[in-house]
């Protein structure tokens, strides 16, 4: 291995030499999985969806609960999320069923500017078994072409990789969270692209998380975000002082005691070195090129992870102190967590065990290290827990009530 | 090094983080200071579970906590150095 500065900062050729077998997609992306999936325009094409994902094996349907009567931002965080999902290069082609024709065509155009095979098919005047026969017909012929795609070896630079904490204890803070910041700390200035988010839980740490922008015309962008997440979320829906949601009750059982102390654990998550470039909207791709990116989410995992691989991400690193079993339908999710606890209680959720860190027989830059290996392997091709174990939590956000 | 019952990130801290399941009350904890590595002891004065905080030093009503150098809350109640610091005696600043 190269030289290696003080908190592992990466000067390392070891990690700009790094390589995964991924699929290169036509728009240039690449996709660390080959998914063929039936995505409903809205809740009421969850079950046709599910019957085609049943017919044509290989394919997998992702139901959700929405889609219906939503207006404005709603509406548009929607469409964003639903496309993005469609367009994330893990996913190979996209069958998209709709009760009607209008609004699943928008979903269909937009995929389609990814250039990979994508149809829609609305149930309106067809009925879902109709529905169901022409778009398995499609699926088989999706399944049947993706399957003969091959990975080829890209740059660790093609790379997206997402991160999001989740049943936090002040293991995560200790541990896991600072494992991910090592790992950005070293393959960011190698040409990944990555994202954190989590607006209210960065509450107790927004000055230091304004701090880390790379300039300030981001870091007021950054500030106004939060600021407007605080006003319209948070103060203007309470009905207490959030001691049972934020820290939530398995963030107190695993001894974090205020929303402050879980903020600076969870920001640990950005490491030393790596300054975000840019703040996203929920779903919303990044575009000021390679770097590290924040992304306004809220800090429910599920939410989160959905958004962020609608954003394009390709990879999830998710550091966990309690136990939080979350994946994610397209996007591999890599559970991280240092708590001797839950490695021993629930030890099969867990990809990676840093736990030494906290025995001190581990340092963060070695458990960094670890978790780039663990991010390459799973690029290639391993499952990861929640893959094996099969989550797939899909769960769009919603802004407020529908017309 | 041998394995340490209590971590702190920062020198600044008033409060530090058991990291070994089923420590007893009157352990002679080998306590970490992440950031420098520095070392010292103190002695627990309650059974405190894996991932929850003991404090360094007596804290008074209303004293600032002190995590990651850090403000984290406001103490609700006196602890004594070497107790549990949780839920029931500190709280947030912030909502």
């Amino acid at each position: 291995m190269a030289k290696q500065k003080k908190n592992g900062k990466a000067v390392s050729k070891k990690n700009t030499d790094l390589k995964f077998f991924g699929w290169r997609r036509d728009n240039g992306r690449v996709g660390v999985r080959n998914h063929v999936i039936i995505l409903p325009l809205d809740d009421l094409s969850n079950a046709a969806c599910e019957a085609v994902a049943n017919n044509i094996k290989g394919t997998m349907a992702l139901p959700h609960a929405y889609g219906r009567l939503q207006f404005g931002e709603d509406l548009d965080l929607h469409f964003r999320t639903l496309i993005g999902t469609g367009a994330n290069p893990n996913v190979a082609a996209v069958v998209v069923i709709g009760i009607e024709d209008s609004w699943t065509k928008r979903v269909v155009d937009g995929i389609a500017k990814t250039g990979k095979p994508v149809t829609g098919f609305g149930i309106e005047g067809h009925g879902d078994i109709a529905t169901i026969a022409k778009a398995a017909h499609v699926a088989k012929q999706y399944v049947q072409m993706a399957s003969e795609l091959r990975r080829e070896e890209c740059g660790i630079a093609d790379l997206w990789v997402s991160t999001k904490c989740g049943e936090s204890d002040t293991t995560t803070g200790l541990a896991s969270c600072p494992t991910v910041g090592n790992m950005y700390d070293k393959l960011i200035p190698c040409g990944i692209t990555g994202v954190f988010g989590e607006t209210s839980e960065i509450t107790g740490a927004e000055h230091l998380a304004k701090a880390r922008a790379i300039n300030k015309k981001v870091g007021d962008k950054w500030m106004k975000t939060w600021q407007a997440y605080e006003d319209e979320v948070i103060q203007a829906h309470k009905t207490n002082d959030l001691s049972d949601s934020q820290p939530t009750k398995g963030n107190i059982a695993g001894g974090l005691t205020t929303i402050e102390e879980k903020a600076l654990g969870n920001l640990e998550k950005i490491g030393r070195e790596c300054r975000y470039i840019d703040v996203l909207k929920p779903a919303e791709a990044p575009r000021k090129g390679k770097g590290l990116y924040y992304m306004d989410t809220s800090s429910a995992a599920a939410e989160c992870v959905t958004l962020m691989a609608a954003a394009g991400y390709a990879v999830h690193t998710f550091p966990t102190g309690q136990g939080n079993v979350i994946g994610n339908p397209i996007v591999p999710v890599i559970k991280i967590s240092g708590n001797p606890k839950t490695i021993r209680t629930m030890g099969e959720h867990i990809d990676l065990d840093v736990s030494g860190i906290l025995r001190r027989d581990m340092t963060i830059p070695q458990a960094g290290d670890a978790l780039i290996e663990m991010v390459v392997r799973t690029a290639n091709g391993r499952l990861t827990a929640a893959e094996a174990l099969g989550h797939r939590e899909y769960v769009m956000t919603k802004l407020y009530r529908s017309a | 090094m041998a394995i340490p019952q209590l971590l702190v990130h920062d020198r600044k801290d008033t409060v530090g983080v058991v990291v070994i399941e089923g420590l007893k009350k009157g352990t002679d904890m080998l306590c970490v200071v992440t950031h420098d590595n520095s070392s010292f002891k103190l002695k627990s004065k309650m059974d405190v579970p894996i991932g929850h905080k003991v404090a360094l030093t007596d804290i008074k009503k209303g004293d600032t906590i002190w995590k990651y150098g850090q403000d984290i809350g406001v103490a609700k109640a006196k602890i004594g150095k070497g107790e549990h610091v949780h839920v029931h005696n500190v709280k947030t600043k912030r909502w």
